[in-house]
């Protein structure tokens, strides 16, 4: 019996190491899935004397994207991000993340603007409530103002195809 | 020439380690828990640092953070329950004792158990069985 003791063990830390090693540590699970969008009050993007919370969120189906001027990936995303708006299969909002305004504003103007709402988050506060920790990022909320799913890094078509369109398609039924 | 540049690379790193200019609280209690916690909080952006060592601009705004929520009186617990609330329970160094955490911490005091019991019963089987060899 005590013979069998090692080989026992082994085939339990097997794939305890299997799925802990293989696992992508820089991708870290949100907590804020399934939980109601944190509460904010921040001044527009384009207009900053217009203050917009997260009521303005509510009601449908939104892709709330954290973005900078400063982020090579939101480069990389914004063209899909136009594709995706023009479209019109889903509202986009904008969270300006640490940015200069001056920037983010050219950024919009030269590149296009996917966002039917830009908020500007100068101060990274609301970025910490959302548990922001790279850009970009971009949460599925749902019409119940709850988040569903959060992507990290650039979002293509396929992230959104495989991941985003199915939960969409299973709450709306 | 090598020397200036010598001179010129440690002043930069002397700026690379002063993070925050100078102490974050006139009182010295408040300072000490200050400087306790932002060591074992991990800066997500650079994952084995933690925020007290690096000045990403999230590790400044959390340092922020930490500071305003320690300055409106609240707890160590309330602060490790905000971070874990927005950011999940790996930006604790030291994860807390409950929930499926505590088999972290008791995992090594029960493998040491199976160990010793497993020692034992080895150590008790070779007493016990008659030695194969003739002495003499």
């Amino acid at each position: 019996m005590t013979k069998f003791i090692p080989i026992i063990i082994f085939t339990i830390m097997l794939p305890i190491f299997f799925v802990g090693l293989s696992r992508n540590k820089s991708e870290l699970p949100s907590p804020l899935i399934g939980k109601t969008i944190p509460s904010f009050s921040l001044p527009s993007l384009l207009d900053p004397s217009i203050t917009i919370d997260q009521k303005s969120i509510n009601g449908k189906f939104v892709l709330f994207n954290v973005w900078a001027t400063w982020c090579v990936g939101c480069r990389e995303e914004h063209k899909f991000l136009m594709d995706l708006s023009q479209r019109k299969e889903i509202t986009i909002i904008g969270l300006n993340w640490r940015d200069n305004r001056a920037d983010a504003l050219n950024w919009l103007v030269n590149l296009g603007n996917p966002y039917e709402i830009s908020i500007e988050d100068k101060m990274g506060r609301t970025a910490i409530d959302w548990g922001v920790y790279g850009a970009p990022e971009t949460f599925l909320i749902n019409s119940n103002g709850i988040i569903i799913h959060k992507h990290l890094g650039p979002l293509s078509e396929e992230d959104w195809n495989g991941d985003f369109k199915p939960l969409i398609m299973a709450k709306q039924r | 020439m090598r020397i200036a540049l010598l001179i010129l690379l440690s002043a930069y790193m002397s700026i690379g380690y002063c993070i925050d200019n100078g102490p974050a609280f006139e009182d010295k209690q408040l300072q000490a828990r200050y400087e306790t916690i932002i060591a074992e909080v991990r800066c997500l952006v650079c994952q084995n640092q933690s925020i007290k060592s690096s000045n990403v601009f999230l590790a400044v705004d959390l340092r922020n953070e930490i500071k305003r929520l320690l300055s409106v009186g609240k707890t160590d617990k309330e602060i490790a329950n905000y971070l874990v609330d927005r950011y999940g329970e790996f930006v604790l160094y030291r994860p807390r004792f409950s929930g499926g955490r505590i088999f972290l911490w008791l995992a090594p005091a029960f493998f040491l158990l199976i160990g010793l019991f497993m020692m034992i019963k080895i150590i008790r089987t070779k007493i016990s069985q008659p030695s194969n060899f003739h002495n003499g």
